[in-house]
């Protein structure tokens, strides 16, 4: 059976949601959102919401999967039974498995692991709503955790996908932009030092269209990027508010 | 030679932090001449050294320090000891019982049990592999009473202040025995509980607003404001100023 395409753009040229081509969707981030973990993220990027934590460095068990050189990262990207429209098996699937090296491999290059052998870095990434664009908002959330947990990073690493749809190249797409457009690329990068730690492209674009969509994902990780540094020092700035509210 | 930032500025990861023949001093790391932040936390130049005191960071250990530590596990001639660091430490059994030690004859358990908290200092580590600790000085041991606090291990000389002044006006203010281990946890003992109570929350007002200046006189301040309260208090139990 088919599913009829849905229209994606419309006669204003605007997006389904009402965005422009260029647009983000509102993203809402937060740090230190749970006290148990070492470190922790929360973020909403439209429909999409994610929790992300992280503990460690820690000892490793069992000890044989330490490495004598550096530590390891563990990553568990999960999604939530209640995350999507038909339930989902809350067992790993593949996809889940394949996300989670994905997201680890984006996440690596912005550690310092070689500092730290044997021991182990886990993140778990739970997806708690899924509209799209979860591995990068995920990569996104990820990084804000590891930082709030003080591992030292070479910077943040922010992500987002860019993608072409009904013909028009967009930014930030949604699960029916994905489904139903004709390619998406994911792009994390570490905006600060100007390095793609993930590149992905799924569905077809000329490589000019492919360079612009490289394009437009980095212009978008900036923004998030700004969005990410904003998060982490709000506590900091709200404590100082307080007190200084206070004094004399 | 360009700063971007200004001393006790709050910075994140990833923030350029300056420009030109600096040297990379704690959670800064360095690509050419551009030198970057590596964990939040508060700029400091010194020297000619950029540095970011860091807000939230985890114990390295560094022989020499003492540390607070509980013990997790009891071998056949030594003891695991969480110390809040990546790795757990070791505490041999002759560096607790002393030379004569003989793991046929003796009962580890009877020195440290697992559960049990003890004040240690660390011998040796070098990253590579478990640090060792001793008890064989004195002060250092088992111990018996008090409260414990954790707090970031990066801001203990802050709980120290300068030249111990932090911390010698909270022993002097409550009379309470404060022990700082260097992995971030602390000991309190006083006479009442509700000196150790008093202690643990100005440590707990140290940790959450050690980044905006002025702490030791707000610390000071809510010390003295909370025991007039709590002379008030006694004097209503008692039936006197009411």
């Amino acid at each position: 059976m088919e599913i009829e395409k849905p229209r994606l753009i419309g006669e204003d040229g605007r997006r389904a949601d009402g965005r422009r081509p260029g647009d983000l969707r509102p993203i809402h981030v937060e740090v230190d959102v749970l006290a148990n973990a070492d470190g922790s993220a929360y973020i909403e990027q439209g429909n999409t919401k994610i929790l992300a934590a992280v503990y460690g460095p820690k000892e490793i068990h069992p000890r044989h999967l330490g490495l004598p050189d550096r530590a390891v990262l563990r990553c568990r990207y999960h999604m939530a039974p209640f995350s999507v429209e038909q339930r989902k098996s809350p067992a790993p699937s593949r996809r889940e498995i394949e996300l989670s090296k994905v997201i680890r491999e984006a996440l690596e290059p912005a550690l310092f692991l070689e500092y730290y052998p044997r021991t182990a870095i886990d993140v778990f990434v739970e997806v708690l709503q899924a509209d799209g664009g979860t591995r990068c908002a995920s990569i996104t959330a990820a990084s804000l955790a590891l930082a709030d947990a003080g591992i030292p990073m070479r910077d943040l690493v922010a992500a987002v996908a860019a993608g072409k749809v009904d013909g028009l190249l967009v930014l930030d797409l949604t699960d029916v932009e994905d489904k139903h457009g004709e390619a998406d690329v994911p792009l994390a990068m570490m905006p600060g030092l100007g390095r793609v730690t993930l590149l992905q492209m799924d569905g077809l674009l000329t490589p000019e269209e492919f360079k612009e969509a490289v394009k437009l994902a980095m212009d978008g990780c900036r923004r998030i990027y700004a969005l990410q540094k904003e998060a982490l020092r709000e506590r900091y700035v709200r404590i100082r508010k307080e007190i200084e509210g206070e004094g004399p | 030679m360009m700063l971007f930032f200004n001393r006790r500025d709050l910075v994140v990861p990833g923030d350029l932090l300056a420009e030109g023949d600096y040297e990379a001093g704690e959670n800064v790391f360095r690509i050419d001449k551009k030198f970057y932040a590596t964990r939040i936390g508060l700029f400091e130049l010194k020297n000619n050294k950029i540095a970011v005191i860091a807000l939230n960071a985890f114990y390295v250990p560094k022989p020499g320090d003492v540390v607070i530590g509980e013990v997790v596990d009891v071998g056949i001639s030594s003891w695991a000891v969480d110390i809040k660091a990546p790795k757990l430490a070791i505490l041999r059994a002759v560096d607790a019982i002393g030379k004569g030690f003989k793991p046929d004859r003796e009962e580890l358990t009877k020195v440290f049990a697992v559960g049990d908290t003890i004040i240690a200092k660390v011998k040796a580590y070098d990253r590579t592999r478990n640090p060792v600790l001793t008890v064989g000085e004195p002060g250092l041991g088992k111990v018996t009473r008090g409260r414990i606090v954790r707090i970031t291990p990066s801001k203990v000389p802050r709980l120290i202040g300068k030249k111990g002044s932090m911390i010698s006006m909270l022993k002097r203010e409550t009379g309470c025995q404060i022990i700082i281990g260097m992995n971030g946890l602390v000991l309190v003992r006083g006479r009442r509980p509700e000196d150790e109570e008093l202690v643990v929350e100005a440590i707990e007002k140290i940790e959450r607003e050690s980044h905006v200046e002025g702490l030791t006189d707000r610390v000071a301040q809510m010390i003295r404001r909370r025991k007039s309260l709590g002379d008030r208090e006694a004097q209503v139990d008692r039936g006197g100023w009411a």
